[in-house]
Order: structure tokens, then C-alpha cells, then sequence
């Protein structure tokens, strides 16, 4: 093979044509003493594979459990950042469902009278029970997109890490509301048959290994239209997420819906009513 | 900001990167793989698949040596494979040092199928660094003027199948290991950043491959720590996607000296 073939394969790879949103982006894991520089790194990396905006949830050092000072301080963090590149980044609020009153104060705080426009849920309760339930409704009144963690572990879930069986239960109550499986459950294998039948919840590439296979099954299963591109950035690579997009076997427009459509669909509802021009 | 300034402004970060991988004549793949994966239909890719990538040879290690007690047949296909391949993928034979009559494995790898490097799965058949029988066999491969590459993990632990759940091989033995044996070419797949930082620390006559280094700029952010003629390009392909490793080397800020060593030059080096 000449060498010279190399510039047109890799340039289609990075096809410009794609807009490439990232679900799944934090602050950790990456150098700078600030939010703002941390978001900065991100952004560097991002633009040298082809990456147009990021999503940003959770602060500098994460807690599994966070009290209400902890996840304040963490969405302080995620705010300064956003502000500091508001046309490349959208903030997703961290809450924290054992602290439900709190919680909601947040979300009316960041999204309600902020300029987030999302929610993220981590580990520090299963999200099966109805514990969570006013914290669905109300974001979902505010129109924010909601993304919970879930993995199925073979070597044991945290105590409050979420199944995607347990993300079933939630969204059988809220039937209406689109809700990400965040990392489809890890074993994505496992993940994509859990959450199948259940029609408001949408994979989340993110955070997995680059194994072959995922994003086919996904799209077999589910429909382009259900699964999205993220990194879980900076823990892990740009490169080795969206090469789960980039070197599966499917269509372009699969492509494209995956890396752009199916969460820009998610998040127009919120967009419009914030007037964000994305 | 708007997409056509994204473009704009994204033009020549892009571009950078792609320039210089443009400069290198060919690309080595220290860590790919045939045969099939006992839990997944994999991708069928071979020598054509790889060229189409950009990638003009690989070490080539076989899938069926983690769990095929016919060690001997395992390595007589392999090398069918390869040679099949008009010299695209360069054979990797397994050793299994629990078999009986390991050492005849080793002649024939080296005698019958002209292979330059072994490739150890020691999680996968039940030794570890730090037992004699791993010396005795790093010996034996040395002594035979083969490289060794040993595979620390397939895969994450927290997706594995449950009835056959494999943990990382403990590397902090390679340390003492490699100290008094300065004629060995050991190179360790798969190893993460974190075991880079620990286990790793100090052994700078290894050669890693990057497939499972991790972090946004990870290959920059590894040679920060690890000697840049000691790091190679890898994809772990077919259980990976290859384009993984391809689009690290685009990610992480790397010049066009570096990217020639990453891919070929370290690589070369390994098989001596």
C-alpha cells in the first residue's frame, strides 16, 4: 500500500461531514488547577479528532455518595467551566437521589434558573425505587435531558451502582420520559437486550472498552435512533470511544445519527425553550 | 460558536496530526490476533482488512492458545495463516509451560514455523511471573533468540464471562526479572496507565504497546513517564475496533520523529 493513501483514509475516518456531539465528558482525570483549564484540555483534545461540543457533568474530585455541599461544589465547578466556553460545551446537574429535597433545589438553581440542561445521576442509589421519582418528574418538566450511570458487572455493582434492569423499572413508571442508559450497562451485551423493549430509554457508548461488536449490536437492536456517542472523557480516550462509532459496520447516516442526531433530538426540547442556538 | 467556525477553527488541529501520519512509510501492529473468541463473533479481519487501514504488518498471535490444549496445531495454523497473508501478519506462537513437553513447542515455532516472537497468556493458563516455571520459559525463549510478548489482560474483569473470569497477570515481577536477564526482549500488551505507573515503574528495557492506555492524550501522557523508544502501536484487533489505536495517534500530540518510532522503528527494534 502506497503511503500516500494513508491522508484520504484517515481524513475519511474524520469525515468532517460528521457533527460530533459527546454525551459523556468530566473534569476528572485531566491536567489543569481550574475548571475553566480542565475544559480547556478537553476542548484541545477534542478538536484534533473532530469533536464539536461536550457534555460536562460532575466536578473536580467526585464522591460515589455526595452530601449537598459535595454536589453544589461539584456543579459550581461544572458551571465556571460552561461559562468560561459556552459554545462548546453544554452542563449537565449532578444530584444525588438520598437527598431528594436538595436535589430538587439544585435542579431549579442549575437548569430551572441556570444554564444547564441536563441531569446526571451516578451511584449513590439504585435508581429502581421511588426515592427518584420527583427528581424524574421535575426535570422532565424542565425538559432536561437525563442520564443515569448503570453497569452490569461481572465482578459485583457497587451497592448503589444501578443495573440497567433497575433503569427499566424506573422508565416503566415514567413512560413518556427519555432517560440514557449510561455506558448500556458496561456489558453491553447484557445492556442492549435490558433495555430493548423499553422504548424511552437510549444507549450511551460511552465508557467501555473499545470492543468490536457494540455499536452493530446497538443499532441491530435498537435503532440508530437509540443509541448515542460519548467518551466518559478524561478517564478515558477520545479516540477509543469514537472509534466504536467510526469503525463499525453501518451505514453513515447510522453514523451520523449516533454521533449527532439521536442526542441533538433529545436535547431540542430544552434548546428551544433556553433559546440556545447549537 | 457555529459550525463553520468549528470547521475553521478545528481545521488545523486536524490536520496536523494527519499530515504526519501521512509521512510514514509503513505502520507495525505489534498486537493482532486470528482465530476465534470463544464468547464473540468477531470481526473477520485479515492482512487486506489491515492494509485497508493503513497498517502494513502485524504480530500475529491466535486467539485459540487461551483455552486449545493442542498448543502444537494452534501454532502450525497460525503460521498457515500468516503465510497465507504474503507476509502482512507475522506469526506470534503460543507456549503453554503447564503442558507437557513445552520445550518441543518452543523448536517448532522457532524451526519449523520461522517465528520471531512468542506471545504468553500466563492468566489464561494458570501461572504467574513469580513462579520458576515462567523464568525457566523466559530463559528458553531467549536462549532461542526469540521475543516474548506477554499479554496481561483480553479484556476488562467487569465484562467478562462469568464461568471464565481471567484477572490481569500481576507484572511486578518482570522488574527483578528482567534485571539480570539484559538479553531478553520482553514486550507487555494490554498493560492500562495505571499498571504503567506501578507495577511497570522502573523496568525501561520493556517495550508496551498502547491498545488499552487510556485518558484523553493518553500517548502523550504515557511517554511523559515511559522511554518514546519503548512504546508501540497496537490495536488489539479483532476484539477491538482497530481504528481505536489508529485515532490515538491523531488524538495525542505527537510529532512526526515520534510517530515513526511509535509505529514502526520500536517495533522493529522488539523483533530484533
Amino acid at each position: 500500500m502506497r503511503e500516500s493513501d494513508l491522508l484520504p483514509r484517515m481524513q475519511k475516518l474524520m469525515n468532517p461531514k460528521f457533527r460530533i456531539w459527546d454525551l459523556h465528558c468530566h473534569l476528572s482525570g485531566v491536567p489543569g488547577l481550574t475548571p475553566e483549564e480542565r475544559l480547556g484540555q478537553l476542548l484541545r483534545y477534542a478538536d484534533r479528532v473532530g469533536i464539536e461540543r461536550l457534555c460536562v457533568y460532575m466536578g473536580m474530585k467526585w464522591s460515589q455518595d455526595p452530601s449537598p455541599d459535595d454536589f453544589r461544589k461539584q456543579n459550581d465547578e461544572v458551571l465556571r467551566a460552561i461559562a468560561k466556553h459556552p459554545d462548546r460545551a453544554f452542563g449537565f446537574v449532578t444530584l444525588n437521589p438520598k437527598h431528594v429535597p436538595e436535589s430538587l433545589a439544585e435542579l431549579e438553581r442549575c437548569v430551572a434558573n441556570g444554564p444547564m440542561v441536563g441531569v446526571k445521576l451516578w451511584v449513590a442509589k439504585r435508581c429502581d425505587g421511588p426515592e427518584i421519582d420527583p427528581l424524574i418528574a421535575r426535570a422532565a418538566e424542565l425538559k432536561a435531558v437525563i442520564f443515569q450511570h448503570t453497569w452490569f458487572k461481572t465482578t459485583a455493582n457497587y451497592p448503589g451502582e444501578s443495573t440497567p434492569d433497575d433503569l427499566v423499572a424506573l422508565a416503566k413508571r415514567f413512560p413518556k420520559v427519555p432517560i440514557i442508559c449510561g455506558h448500556t450497562g458496561g456489558t453491553w451485551e447484557l445492556g442492549i437486550r435490558a433495555i430493548r423493549d423499553q422504548k424511552n430509554l437510549f444507549a450511551d457508548l460511552a465508557g467501555s472498552d473499545p470492543t468490536a461488536g457494540i455499536t452493530e449490536m446497538a443499532v441491530r437492536e435498537l435503532g440508530a435512533e437509540r443509541v448515542i456517542y460519548g467518551s466518559d472523557c478524561g478517564g478515558r480516550s477520545f479516540a477509543s470511544q469514537l472509534a466504536k462509532v467510526h469503525g463499525a459496520a453501518i451505514t453513515e447516516a447510522q453514523k451520523q445519527q449516533i454521533f449527532h442526531g439521536t442526542l441533538r433530538s433529545l436535547m431540542t426540547p430544552i434548546l428551544q425553550a433556553k433559546g440556545i442556538q447549537a | 460558536m457555529n459550525r463553520r467556525l468549528f470547521l475553521q477553527s478545528t481545521a488545523a488541529a486536524a490536520a496536523t496530526p494527519l499530515m504526519a501520519l501521512e509521512q510514514a512509510a509503513e505502520r507495525l501492529d505489534v498486537n493482532f490476533a486470528t482465530g476465534p473468541w470463544p464468547f464473540r463473533d468477531l470481526p473477520k479481519l485479515d492482512g487486506d482488512s489491515l492494509k485497508q487501514r493503513g497498517i502494513t504488518q502485524a504480530i500475529t498471535g491466535s486467539l485459540e492458545a487461551l483455552l486449545t490444549r493442542d498448543i502444537a496445531a494452534v501454532n502450525a495454523r497460525l503460521a498457515t495463516a500468516c503465510t497465507e497473508s504474503g507476509g502482512v501478519l507475522l506469526p506470534a506462537g503460543a507456549l503453554h509451560p503447564l503442558l507437557p513437553a513445552w520445550r518441543e513447542d518452543l523448536r517448532r515455532c522457532r524451526d519449523e514455523h520461522a517465528m520471531k516472537v512468542i506471545r504468553l497468556h500466563p492468566n489464561y493458563h494458570g501461572y504467574t511471573l513469580a513462579e520458576p516455571i515462567f523464568a525457566e520459559l523466559l530463559d528458553a525463549i531467549t536462549d532461542a533468540g526469540l521475543a516474548v510478548q506477554i499479554v496481561v489482560q483480553m479484556e476488562d474483569q467487569r465484562t467478562q464471562h462469568p464461568l471464565v473470569q481471567a484477572a490481569p497477570v500481576d507484572l511486578k515481577p518482570l522488574h527483578d526479572l528482567l534485571k539480570v536477564r539484559p538479553k531478553a526482549r520482553v514486550m507487555v500488551l494490554n498493560a492500562n496507565a495505571a499498571m504503567i505507573t506501578t507495577a511497570l515503574r522502573g523496568c525501561d528495557s520493556l517495550w508496551l504497546d498502547g491498545a488499552m492506555i487510556e485518558g484523553v492524550g493518553g500517548l502523550e501522557n504515557t511517554l511523559k513517564a515511559w522511554p518514546a523508544e519503548k512504546l508501540c502501536f497496537g490495536t488489539h484487533a479483532p476484539f477491538f475496533y482497530p481504528e481505536s489505536s489508529l485515532l490515538k495517534l491523531v488524538e495525542s500530540e505527537l510529532s512526526g520523529t515520534l510517530l515513526t518510532a511509535l509505529t514502526v522503528d520500536n517495533a522493529r527494534a522488539f523483533l530484533g
